[in-house]
Protein backbone atom coordinates (compact mmCIF):
# COMPACT_ATOMS: atom_id res chain seq x y z
CA UNK A 1 0.00 0.00 0.00
CA UNK A 2 1.38 3.30 -0.99
CA UNK A 3 1.69 5.70 1.89
CA UNK A 4 -0.08 8.77 0.68
CA UNK A 5 -1.91 11.41 2.58
CA UNK A 6 -5.63 11.73 2.55
CA UNK A 7 -6.92 14.77 0.72
CA UNK A 8 -8.17 16.19 3.97
CA UNK A 9 -4.79 15.88 5.62
CA UNK A 10 -3.06 17.34 2.60
CA UNK A 11 -5.50 20.18 2.56
CA UNK A 12 -4.88 20.82 6.20
CA UNK A 13 -1.12 20.87 5.76
CA UNK A 14 -1.43 23.12 2.79
CA UNK A 15 -3.68 25.42 4.70
CA UNK A 16 -1.25 25.64 7.58
CA UNK A 17 1.61 26.36 5.22
CA UNK A 18 -0.11 29.16 3.42
CA UNK A 19 -1.63 30.69 6.51
CA UNK A 20 1.76 30.80 8.11
CA UNK A 21 3.50 32.17 5.09
CA UNK A 22 0.96 34.91 4.68
CA UNK A 23 0.71 35.39 8.38
CA UNK A 24 4.35 36.04 8.95
CA UNK A 25 4.27 38.42 6.09
CA UNK A 26 3.14 41.01 8.51
CA UNK A 27 2.96 41.43 12.22
CA UNK A 28 -0.42 42.95 11.69
CA UNK A 29 -1.75 39.52 11.02
CA UNK A 30 -0.57 38.43 14.40
CA UNK A 31 -2.17 41.28 16.11
CA UNK A 32 -5.55 40.55 14.63
CA UNK A 33 -5.54 37.44 16.72
CA UNK A 34 -3.54 38.69 19.62
CA UNK A 35 -5.99 41.42 20.34
CA UNK A 36 -9.53 41.53 21.39
CA UNK A 37 -11.00 43.76 18.71
CA UNK A 38 -13.45 45.27 21.14
CA UNK A 39 -11.03 45.60 23.97
CA UNK A 40 -8.07 47.84 23.99
CA UNK A 41 -8.27 51.44 22.94
CA UNK A 42 -5.66 52.64 20.52
CA UNK A 43 -3.19 53.92 23.00
CA UNK A 44 -3.30 50.83 25.13
CA UNK A 45 -2.59 48.35 22.41
CA UNK A 46 -0.91 45.23 23.50
CA UNK A 47 2.05 44.91 21.28
CA UNK A 48 3.12 41.55 19.99
CA UNK A 49 3.83 39.48 23.05
CA UNK A 50 6.16 37.11 21.27
CA UNK A 51 9.81 37.74 21.46
CA UNK A 52 13.03 35.88 21.39
CA UNK A 53 16.70 36.43 20.92
CA UNK A 54 15.98 36.97 17.25
CA UNK A 55 13.62 39.84 17.91
CA UNK A 56 16.12 41.37 20.24
CA UNK A 57 18.78 41.06 17.63
CA UNK A 58 16.60 42.51 14.88
CA UNK A 59 15.55 45.36 17.14
CA UNK A 60 19.07 46.06 18.18
CA UNK A 61 20.34 46.01 14.60
CA UNK A 62 17.62 48.31 13.33
CA UNK A 63 18.08 50.74 16.15
CA UNK A 64 21.80 50.64 15.70
CA UNK A 65 21.68 51.42 12.00
CA UNK A 66 19.00 54.02 12.47
CA UNK A 67 20.81 55.82 15.22
CA UNK A 68 24.01 55.85 13.23
CA UNK A 69 22.26 57.73 10.47
CA UNK A 70 22.03 61.08 12.22
CA UNK A 71 25.66 60.95 13.28
CA UNK A 72 26.72 59.95 9.78
CA UNK A 73 24.74 62.74 8.14
CA UNK A 74 26.39 65.21 10.51
CA UNK A 75 29.78 63.76 9.68
CA UNK A 76 29.03 64.03 5.97
CA UNK A 77 28.84 67.80 6.32
CA UNK A 78 32.57 68.02 6.75
CA UNK A 79 33.72 64.67 5.41
CA UNK A 80 32.34 63.63 2.04
CA UNK A 81 33.35 60.01 2.45
CA UNK A 82 30.87 59.64 5.31
CA UNK A 83 28.18 59.64 2.60
CA UNK A 84 29.27 56.16 1.58
CA UNK A 85 28.86 55.02 5.16
CA UNK A 86 25.44 56.63 5.19
CA UNK A 87 24.41 54.79 2.05
CA UNK A 88 25.57 51.48 3.45
CA UNK A 89 23.82 52.05 6.75
CA UNK A 90 20.61 53.04 4.98
CA UNK A 91 20.67 49.93 2.87
CA UNK A 92 21.28 47.66 5.84
CA UNK A 93 18.62 49.47 7.81
CA UNK A 94 16.13 48.97 4.99
CA UNK A 95 16.75 45.23 4.97
CA UNK A 96 16.25 44.85 8.70
CA UNK A 97 13.51 47.38 9.02
CA UNK A 98 11.24 45.88 6.40
CA UNK A 99 11.04 42.74 8.50
CA UNK A 100 9.01 44.81 10.96
CA UNK A 101 5.37 45.71 10.64
CA UNK A 102 4.08 47.71 7.74
CA UNK A 103 5.79 48.01 4.41
CA UNK A 104 3.01 46.11 2.75
CA UNK A 105 4.38 42.62 3.13
CA UNK A 106 0.98 41.32 4.11
CA UNK A 107 -0.75 43.09 1.27
CA UNK A 108 1.74 42.00 -1.35
CA UNK A 109 1.94 38.43 -0.10
CA UNK A 110 -1.84 38.07 0.14
CA UNK A 111 -2.29 39.67 -3.25
CA UNK A 112 0.18 37.25 -4.80
CA UNK A 113 -1.55 34.26 -3.24
CA UNK A 114 -5.03 35.47 -4.12
CA UNK A 115 -4.14 36.22 -7.71
CA UNK A 116 -1.97 33.17 -8.33
CA UNK A 117 0.91 35.36 -9.27
CA UNK A 118 4.42 34.16 -9.94
CA UNK A 119 7.36 34.69 -7.65
CA UNK A 120 8.97 36.83 -10.33
CA UNK A 121 6.03 39.19 -10.30
CA UNK A 122 6.16 39.19 -6.53
CA UNK A 123 9.72 40.42 -6.68
CA UNK A 124 8.84 43.06 -9.27
CA UNK A 125 5.90 44.27 -7.19
CA UNK A 126 8.05 44.46 -4.06
CA UNK A 127 10.67 46.57 -5.77
CA UNK A 128 8.16 48.83 -7.49
CA UNK A 129 6.22 49.49 -4.29
CA UNK A 130 9.39 50.15 -2.29
CA UNK A 131 10.54 52.60 -4.94
CA UNK A 132 7.21 54.35 -4.75
CA UNK A 133 7.44 54.50 -0.96
CA UNK A 134 10.79 56.21 -1.27
CA UNK A 135 9.48 58.66 -3.84
CA UNK A 136 6.47 59.54 -1.70
CA UNK A 137 8.70 60.22 1.32
CA UNK A 138 10.97 62.44 -0.78
CA UNK A 139 7.99 64.27 -2.28
CA UNK A 140 6.39 64.89 1.11
CA UNK A 141 9.55 66.33 2.61
CA UNK A 142 10.65 68.02 -0.62
CA UNK A 143 7.38 69.85 -1.11
CA UNK A 144 6.32 70.55 2.45
CA UNK A 145 9.62 71.12 4.23
CA UNK A 146 11.98 72.24 1.51
CA UNK A 147 9.71 74.26 -0.76
CA UNK A 148 6.93 75.37 1.61
CA UNK A 149 8.99 75.33 4.83
CA UNK A 150 6.06 73.79 6.62
CA UNK A 151 6.32 72.84 10.27
CA UNK A 152 6.66 69.32 11.61
CA UNK A 153 3.05 69.54 12.75
CA UNK A 154 1.83 70.17 9.20
CA UNK A 155 4.05 67.48 7.80
CA UNK A 156 2.94 65.01 10.39
CA UNK A 157 -0.68 65.79 9.61
CA UNK A 158 -0.02 65.21 5.94
CA UNK A 159 1.63 61.96 6.84
CA UNK A 160 -1.33 61.00 8.98
CA UNK A 161 -3.76 61.79 6.17
CA UNK A 162 -1.75 59.70 3.73
CA UNK A 163 -1.69 56.91 6.28
CA UNK A 164 -5.47 56.89 6.57
CA UNK A 165 -5.76 57.03 2.79
CA UNK A 166 -3.42 54.09 2.45
CA UNK A 167 -5.43 52.03 4.93
CA UNK A 168 -8.58 52.87 3.02
CA UNK A 169 -6.84 51.83 -0.19
CA UNK A 170 -5.84 48.51 1.35
CA UNK A 171 -9.43 47.93 2.42
CA UNK A 172 -10.74 48.84 -1.04
CA UNK A 173 -8.14 46.71 -2.72
CA UNK A 174 -9.11 43.84 -0.43
CA UNK A 175 -12.77 44.42 -1.15
CA UNK A 176 -12.14 44.17 -4.87
CA UNK A 177 -10.09 40.99 -4.42
CA UNK A 178 -12.80 39.51 -2.20
CA UNK A 179 -15.42 40.36 -4.78
CA UNK A 180 -13.52 38.71 -7.62
CA UNK A 181 -12.15 35.77 -5.66
CA UNK A 182 -15.39 35.23 -3.78
CA UNK A 183 -17.18 34.83 -7.11
CA UNK A 184 -14.61 32.35 -8.32
CA UNK A 185 -14.78 30.44 -5.07
CA UNK A 186 -18.56 30.25 -5.08
CA UNK A 187 -18.56 29.06 -8.68
CA UNK A 188 -15.98 26.42 -7.84
CA UNK A 189 -18.14 25.44 -4.90
CA UNK A 190 -21.21 25.10 -7.05
CA UNK A 191 -19.30 23.30 -9.74
CA UNK A 192 -17.71 20.60 -7.64
CA UNK A 193 -20.90 18.93 -6.54
CA UNK A 194 -22.64 18.44 -9.88
CA UNK A 195 -19.47 17.68 -11.79
CA UNK A 196 -19.02 13.98 -11.00
CA UNK A 197 -22.65 13.25 -11.77
CA UNK A 198 -22.84 15.30 -14.94
CA UNK A 199 -19.44 14.66 -16.34
CA UNK A 200 -19.14 11.15 -15.06
CA UNK A 201 -15.49 11.03 -15.95
CA UNK A 202 -12.70 9.99 -13.64
CA UNK A 203 -10.73 12.87 -12.26
CA UNK A 204 -7.44 11.13 -12.05
CA UNK A 205 -5.59 12.82 -14.82
CA UNK A 206 -1.90 12.34 -14.88
CA UNK A 207 -1.18 15.77 -16.22
CA UNK A 208 1.55 17.82 -14.83
CA UNK A 209 -0.10 20.40 -12.69
CA UNK A 210 1.41 23.76 -13.09
CA UNK A 211 -1.82 25.60 -12.84
CA UNK A 212 -0.49 28.19 -10.47
CA UNK A 213 1.69 29.55 -13.24
CA UNK A 214 -1.38 30.53 -15.15
CA UNK A 215 -3.50 33.44 -14.50
CA UNK A 216 -7.12 32.88 -15.21
CA UNK A 217 -9.40 35.81 -15.50
CA UNK A 218 -12.41 34.04 -14.20
CA UNK A 219 -14.40 37.14 -13.88
CA UNK A 220 -13.87 37.73 -17.56
CA UNK A 221 -15.42 34.45 -18.63
CA UNK A 222 -17.58 33.45 -15.75
CA UNK A 223 -20.46 32.58 -18.02
CA UNK A 224 -18.71 29.37 -18.90
CA UNK A 225 -16.88 28.84 -15.67
CA UNK A 226 -18.87 25.66 -15.17
CA UNK A 227 -17.30 24.06 -18.20
CA UNK A 228 -13.84 25.05 -17.19
CA UNK A 229 -13.66 23.79 -13.70
CA UNK A 230 -11.51 20.81 -14.64
CA UNK A 231 -9.38 22.94 -16.83
CA UNK A 232 -8.33 24.97 -13.92
CA UNK A 233 -6.58 22.19 -12.21
CA UNK A 234 -5.71 20.11 -15.17
CA UNK A 235 -3.45 22.70 -16.62
CA UNK A 236 -5.06 23.34 -19.98
CA UNK A 237 -3.97 26.66 -21.17
CA UNK A 238 -6.73 29.04 -21.81
CA UNK A 239 -5.53 31.82 -19.60
CA UNK A 240 -2.76 34.18 -20.53
CA UNK A 241 0.61 32.55 -20.96
CA UNK A 242 3.23 33.62 -18.44
CA UNK A 243 4.97 35.95 -20.84
CA UNK A 244 1.81 37.98 -21.18
CA UNK A 245 1.86 38.74 -17.50
CA UNK A 246 4.71 41.13 -17.92
CA UNK A 247 2.80 42.95 -20.62
CA UNK A 248 1.01 46.24 -20.15
CA UNK A 249 -2.16 44.55 -18.95
CA UNK A 250 -0.21 42.63 -16.34
CA UNK A 251 1.34 45.77 -15.01
CA UNK A 252 -1.97 47.53 -14.93
CA UNK A 253 -3.24 44.83 -12.62
CA UNK A 254 -0.16 45.02 -10.48
CA UNK A 255 -0.35 48.78 -10.31
CA UNK A 256 -3.20 48.68 -7.83
CA UNK A 257 -1.01 46.65 -5.49
CA UNK A 258 1.96 48.96 -5.99
CA UNK A 259 -0.14 52.03 -5.33
CA UNK A 260 -1.79 50.51 -2.29
CA UNK A 261 1.48 49.60 -0.68
CA UNK A 262 3.66 52.36 -2.02
CA UNK A 263 1.57 55.35 -1.09
CA UNK A 264 2.49 55.18 2.55
CA UNK A 265 5.98 56.41 3.26
CA UNK A 266 8.11 55.10 6.07
CA UNK A 267 8.22 57.56 8.94
CA UNK A 268 11.87 56.70 9.44
CA UNK A 269 12.65 57.93 5.95
CA UNK A 270 10.79 61.17 6.60
CA UNK A 271 12.75 61.82 9.78
CA UNK A 272 16.02 61.15 8.01
CA UNK A 273 15.06 63.44 5.13
CA UNK A 274 14.07 66.31 7.38
CA UNK A 275 17.21 65.87 9.41
CA UNK A 276 19.35 65.86 6.26
CA UNK A 277 17.53 68.96 5.07
CA UNK A 278 18.24 70.72 8.35
CA UNK A 279 21.91 69.87 7.93
CA UNK A 280 21.87 71.31 4.41
CA UNK A 281 22.44 67.87 2.92
CA UNK A 282 19.05 67.13 1.46
CA UNK A 283 20.56 65.22 -1.44
CA UNK A 284 22.28 62.84 0.99
CA UNK A 285 18.91 62.24 2.63
CA UNK A 286 17.39 61.47 -0.77
CA UNK A 287 20.16 59.01 -1.59
CA UNK A 288 19.75 57.40 1.82
CA UNK A 289 16.00 57.09 1.26
CA UNK A 290 16.47 55.27 -2.04
CA UNK A 291 18.97 52.90 -0.48
CA UNK A 292 16.57 52.23 2.39
CA UNK A 293 13.92 51.47 -0.23
CA UNK A 294 16.25 49.05 -1.96
CA UNK A 295 16.93 47.23 1.29
CA UNK A 296 13.22 47.15 2.08
CA UNK A 297 12.47 45.76 -1.36
CA UNK A 298 14.86 42.88 -0.86
CA UNK A 299 13.22 41.78 2.38
CA UNK A 300 9.68 42.22 1.09
CA UNK A 301 10.59 40.33 -2.09
CA UNK A 302 11.99 37.48 -0.01
CA UNK A 303 8.76 37.26 1.95
CA UNK A 304 6.73 37.48 -1.24
CA UNK A 305 8.69 34.58 -2.72
CA UNK A 306 8.16 32.62 0.49
CA UNK A 307 4.41 33.19 0.28
CA UNK A 308 4.27 32.17 -3.38
CA UNK A 309 6.36 29.05 -2.70
CA UNK A 310 4.17 28.05 0.20
CA UNK A 311 1.14 28.49 -1.98
CA UNK A 312 2.74 26.36 -4.70
CA UNK A 313 3.38 23.65 -2.16
CA UNK A 314 -0.22 23.90 -1.06
CA UNK A 315 -1.37 23.72 -4.65
CA UNK A 316 0.67 20.60 -5.31
CA UNK A 317 -0.39 18.92 -2.10
CA UNK A 318 -4.07 19.62 -2.42
CA UNK A 319 -4.71 20.03 -6.09
CA UNK A 320 -2.89 16.99 -7.30
CA UNK A 321 -5.80 14.72 -7.83
CA UNK A 322 -9.33 15.75 -7.31
CA UNK A 323 -11.80 18.55 -7.75
CA UNK A 324 -11.69 19.12 -4.03
CA UNK A 325 -8.13 20.32 -4.42
CA UNK A 326 -9.10 22.94 -6.94
CA UNK A 327 -11.91 23.99 -4.68
CA UNK A 328 -9.48 24.18 -1.82
CA UNK A 329 -7.17 26.43 -3.79
CA UNK A 330 -10.04 28.74 -4.74
CA UNK A 331 -10.92 28.84 -1.07
CA UNK A 332 -7.35 29.68 -0.22
CA UNK A 333 -7.26 32.49 -2.74
CA UNK A 334 -10.50 33.77 -1.37
CA UNK A 335 -9.04 33.59 2.13
CA UNK A 336 -5.99 35.55 1.05
CA UNK A 337 -8.25 38.17 -0.50
CA UNK A 338 -10.27 38.34 2.69
CA UNK A 339 -7.05 38.81 4.63
CA UNK A 340 -6.22 41.93 2.64
CA UNK A 341 -9.66 43.31 3.38
CA UNK A 342 -9.22 42.42 7.04
CA UNK A 343 -5.87 44.21 7.20
CA UNK A 344 -7.28 47.28 5.58
CA UNK A 345 -10.32 47.40 7.82
CA UNK A 346 -8.26 46.62 10.91
CA UNK A 347 -5.73 49.32 10.17
CA UNK A 348 -8.44 51.81 9.30
CA UNK A 349 -10.37 51.20 12.50
CA UNK A 350 -7.24 51.21 14.61
CA UNK A 351 -7.43 47.62 15.76
CA UNK A 352 -4.15 46.83 14.14
CA UNK A 353 -1.18 49.05 14.68
CA UNK A 354 1.23 49.20 11.84
CA UNK A 355 4.10 51.50 12.39
CA UNK A 356 1.95 54.37 13.42
CA UNK A 357 2.68 57.97 12.78
CA UNK A 358 3.08 59.69 16.11
CA UNK A 359 2.67 63.43 15.98
CA UNK A 360 3.64 65.23 19.07
CA UNK B 1 1.69 6.90 -8.87
CA UNK B 2 4.43 9.45 -8.63
CA UNK B 3 2.59 11.06 -5.77
CA UNK B 4 3.86 8.63 -3.19
CA UNK B 5 7.42 9.37 -4.19
CA UNK B 6 7.29 13.11 -4.09
CA UNK B 7 5.06 13.58 -1.12
CA UNK B 8 7.78 12.90 1.47
CA UNK B 9 10.15 15.55 0.05
CA UNK B 10 7.19 17.83 -0.20
CA UNK B 11 6.52 17.31 3.46
CA UNK B 12 10.10 18.00 4.26
CA UNK B 13 9.93 21.17 2.22
CA UNK B 14 6.75 22.05 4.03
CA UNK B 15 8.47 21.49 7.33
CA UNK B 16 11.24 23.75 6.19
CA UNK B 17 8.78 26.41 5.14
CA UNK B 18 7.00 26.16 8.46
CA UNK B 19 10.27 26.55 10.31
CA UNK B 20 11.18 29.57 8.21
CA UNK B 21 7.73 30.98 8.76
CA UNK B 22 7.96 30.56 12.51
CA UNK B 23 11.33 32.22 12.56
CA UNK B 24 10.06 35.13 10.57
CA UNK B 25 6.94 35.34 12.67
CA UNK B 26 9.01 35.93 15.72
CA UNK B 27 11.15 38.40 13.88
CA UNK B 28 8.66 40.48 11.99
CA UNK B 29 6.56 41.23 14.97
CA UNK B 30 8.55 44.12 16.24
CA UNK B 31 8.68 47.74 15.40
CA UNK B 32 11.69 49.66 16.50
CA UNK B 33 11.94 53.06 18.03
CA UNK B 34 12.13 56.12 15.84
CA UNK B 35 12.41 58.56 18.69
CA UNK B 36 14.72 58.39 21.66
CA UNK B 37 13.98 60.21 24.86
CA UNK B 38 16.32 60.66 27.77
CA UNK B 39 14.10 61.28 30.75
CA UNK B 40 14.59 62.57 34.22
CA UNK B 41 11.66 62.71 36.58
CA UNK B 42 10.79 64.25 39.88
CA UNK B 43 8.22 62.91 42.25
CA UNK B 44 6.48 65.81 43.92
CA UNK B 45 5.39 65.49 47.55
CA UNK B 46 3.09 67.71 49.57
CA UNK B 47 3.93 68.71 53.09
CA UNK B 48 1.81 65.95 54.54
CA UNK B 49 3.93 63.40 52.71
CA UNK B 50 1.44 62.59 49.98
CA UNK B 51 2.50 62.44 46.36
CA UNK B 52 0.89 65.15 44.25
CA UNK B 53 2.39 64.53 40.85
CA UNK B 54 5.33 63.94 38.57
CA UNK B 55 7.54 66.46 36.85
CA UNK B 56 9.26 65.21 33.70
CA UNK B 57 12.13 66.57 31.66
CA UNK B 58 12.37 64.66 28.39
CA UNK B 59 15.27 65.27 26.06
CA UNK B 60 14.73 64.13 22.47
CA UNK B 61 17.40 62.75 20.18
CA UNK B 62 18.89 65.14 17.66
CA UNK B 63 17.16 63.62 14.64
CA UNK B 64 13.74 64.04 16.15
CA UNK B 65 14.67 67.47 17.51
CA UNK B 66 15.63 68.62 14.01
CA UNK B 67 12.34 67.24 12.73
CA UNK B 68 10.33 68.92 15.46
CA UNK B 69 11.77 72.39 14.93
CA UNK B 70 11.50 72.15 11.15
CA UNK B 71 9.71 75.20 9.80
CA UNK B 72 9.59 77.01 13.13
CA UNK B 73 10.47 80.68 12.99
CA UNK B 74 13.22 82.02 15.16
CA UNK B 75 14.93 85.39 15.41
CA UNK B 76 18.34 83.81 15.55
CA UNK B 77 19.07 81.04 13.10
CA UNK B 78 19.65 77.71 14.80
CA UNK B 79 18.47 78.95 18.18
CA UNK B 80 14.98 78.85 19.58
CA UNK B 81 13.70 80.64 22.64
CA UNK B 82 11.18 79.22 25.04
CA UNK B 83 8.57 81.62 23.61
CA UNK B 84 9.29 80.58 20.03
CA UNK B 85 8.88 76.97 21.07
CA UNK B 86 5.69 77.71 23.00
CA UNK B 87 3.21 76.52 20.36
CA UNK B 88 5.23 73.34 19.80
CA UNK B 89 5.28 72.60 23.52
CA UNK B 90 1.53 73.01 23.61
CA UNK B 91 1.10 70.64 20.65
CA UNK B 92 3.36 68.16 22.40
CA UNK B 93 1.47 68.00 25.66
CA UNK B 94 -1.87 67.97 23.88
CA UNK B 95 -0.78 65.06 21.69
CA UNK B 96 0.72 63.17 24.58
CA UNK B 97 -2.70 62.86 26.15
CA UNK B 98 -3.58 60.14 23.65
CA UNK B 99 -0.67 58.10 24.96
CA UNK B 100 -1.42 58.73 28.64
CA UNK B 101 1.81 60.74 28.76
CA UNK B 102 3.66 57.42 28.64
CA UNK B 103 3.52 57.62 32.42
CA UNK B 104 1.81 54.97 34.51
CA UNK B 105 1.46 55.15 38.28
CA UNK B 106 0.32 52.58 40.78
CA UNK B 107 -0.15 53.35 44.44
CA UNK B 108 -0.12 50.18 46.52
CA UNK B 109 -1.09 48.28 43.43
CA UNK B 110 -3.96 50.59 42.46
CA UNK B 111 -3.80 52.48 39.19
CA UNK B 112 -3.68 56.24 39.59
CA UNK B 113 -4.68 58.78 36.98
CA UNK B 114 -3.13 62.06 36.01
CA UNK B 115 -4.62 65.42 35.24
CA UNK B 116 -3.65 67.39 32.17
CA UNK B 117 -0.08 68.69 32.25
CA UNK B 118 0.77 72.07 33.71
CA UNK B 119 3.89 74.26 33.64
CA UNK B 120 5.06 72.92 30.33
CA UNK B 121 7.73 74.37 28.09
CA UNK B 122 10.43 73.35 25.64
CA UNK B 123 14.01 74.43 25.50
CA UNK B 124 16.52 73.96 22.73
CA UNK B 125 20.15 73.47 23.62
CA UNK B 126 23.00 71.79 21.74
CA UNK B 127 20.66 70.95 18.85
CA UNK B 128 18.31 68.96 21.06
CA UNK B 129 14.90 69.74 22.50
CA UNK B 130 13.87 69.13 26.08
CA UNK B 131 10.22 69.05 27.07
CA UNK B 132 9.43 69.96 30.64
CA UNK B 133 6.02 69.32 32.09
CA UNK B 134 4.26 68.49 35.34
CA UNK B 135 1.59 65.82 35.61
CA UNK B 136 -0.54 66.37 38.70
CA UNK B 137 -2.18 63.25 40.09
CA UNK B 138 -5.97 63.39 39.99
CA UNK B 139 -5.99 62.45 43.65
CA UNK B 140 -2.84 62.88 45.72
CA UNK B 141 -1.89 59.58 47.31
CA UNK B 142 0.12 58.49 50.29
CA UNK B 143 0.91 54.87 49.58
CA UNK B 144 3.39 52.57 51.21
CA UNK B 145 4.62 51.74 47.75
CA UNK B 146 4.43 53.80 44.61
CA UNK B 147 5.39 52.34 41.26
CA UNK B 148 5.89 54.70 38.37
CA UNK B 149 6.60 53.41 34.90
CA UNK B 150 7.68 55.45 31.93
CA UNK B 151 7.56 53.75 28.56
CA UNK B 152 5.90 53.53 25.18
CA UNK B 153 3.94 50.34 24.77
CA UNK B 154 4.36 50.40 21.03
CA UNK B 155 8.06 51.11 21.35
CA UNK B 156 7.93 53.91 18.78
CA UNK B 157 9.68 55.93 21.43
CA UNK B 158 12.57 54.53 23.40
CA UNK B 159 12.63 55.98 26.90
CA UNK B 160 15.86 55.90 28.84
CA UNK B 161 16.21 57.44 32.24
CA UNK B 162 19.09 59.89 32.46
CA UNK B 163 22.44 58.62 33.65
CA UNK B 164 22.77 61.28 36.32
CA UNK B 165 19.95 62.01 38.70
CA UNK B 166 17.30 60.07 36.83
CA UNK B 167 14.77 60.34 39.60
CA UNK B 168 14.43 62.87 42.36
CA UNK B 169 12.05 62.78 45.27
CA UNK B 170 11.08 66.35 46.00
CA UNK B 171 9.97 66.85 49.58
CA UNK B 172 9.54 63.17 50.35
CA UNK B 173 9.20 62.13 53.97
CA UNK B 174 12.41 60.83 55.45
CA UNK B 175 12.82 57.08 55.28
CA UNK B 176 11.43 56.77 51.74
CA UNK B 177 13.51 54.51 49.55
CA UNK B 178 13.68 54.89 45.79
CA UNK B 179 14.68 52.13 43.40
CA UNK B 180 15.04 52.43 39.62
CA UNK B 181 14.88 49.43 37.31
CA UNK B 182 15.96 50.41 33.86
CA UNK B 183 16.06 48.46 30.66
CA UNK B 184 19.82 48.84 30.30
CA UNK B 185 19.56 48.97 26.52
CA UNK B 186 17.54 47.37 23.76
CA UNK B 187 19.90 44.46 23.29
CA UNK B 188 20.30 43.43 26.87
CA UNK B 189 16.60 43.79 27.53
CA UNK B 190 15.58 41.91 24.45
CA UNK B 191 17.90 39.09 25.24
CA UNK B 192 16.32 38.75 28.63
CA UNK B 193 12.97 38.28 26.98
CA UNK B 194 11.98 34.71 27.36
CA UNK B 195 8.89 32.77 28.07
CA UNK B 196 9.06 33.39 31.75
CA UNK B 197 8.99 37.11 31.22
CA UNK B 198 5.77 36.79 29.29
CA UNK B 199 3.96 34.50 31.58
CA UNK B 200 4.96 36.74 34.40
CA UNK B 201 1.53 38.20 35.08
CA UNK B 202 1.48 41.96 34.80
CA UNK B 203 4.65 41.95 32.76
CA UNK B 204 3.09 39.94 29.99
CA UNK B 205 3.40 42.86 27.65
CA UNK B 206 6.07 43.56 25.10
CA UNK B 207 6.37 47.31 25.67
CA UNK B 208 6.80 46.71 29.38
CA UNK B 209 10.13 45.15 28.62
CA UNK B 210 11.35 48.59 27.83
CA UNK B 211 9.75 50.21 30.81
CA UNK B 212 11.67 52.26 33.29
CA UNK B 213 10.28 51.26 36.62
CA UNK B 214 10.59 53.59 39.57
CA UNK B 215 9.61 52.13 42.92
CA UNK B 216 9.33 54.23 46.05
CA UNK B 217 8.77 52.53 49.38
CA UNK B 218 7.85 54.67 52.34
CA UNK B 219 7.53 53.51 55.94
Amino acid sequence: MKPHLSPLWRGFLACVAVLLAVGVADAAFHEVFAQNPFGAPKSAQAVEPEASGLIGWLLAKQSEFYRQMSATIRAAKSDGSAVWTLLFISFAYGIFHAAGPGHGKAVIASYLVANRETARRGIALSFASALMQSLVAILIVGISAWILNATAKTMCRAEGAIEIASYALIALFGLRLVWVKGGTFIRALQATQPVPAIAGVPHHHDHSHHHDAHDHHHHAHHHHAQDHVHDEHCGHSHGPVPSELAGPGGWRRGFAAILTVGIRPCSGAILVLVFALAQGLFWAGIAATFLMGLGTAITVAAIAVLAVSAKDVAARLSGARDGGGALFMRGLEFGAAALVLLFGAGLLLGYIAAERTTCF
Amino acid sequence: MILSIWIPPMRRLLGWLLAAAMMLASGVASAHPHVWITASSELLYAEDGSITGVRHAWTFDDMFSAYAVQGLESKKKGAYTREELGPLAQTNVESLKEYAYFTFAKADGKKERFQEPVDYFLDYKDTVLTLHFTLPLKNPVKPKQLVLEVFDRSFFIDFQMAKDNPVKLVGAPSGCQMKLDRPSDGTATAQKLNEQTFTDGPNANFGMMFANKITVDCP
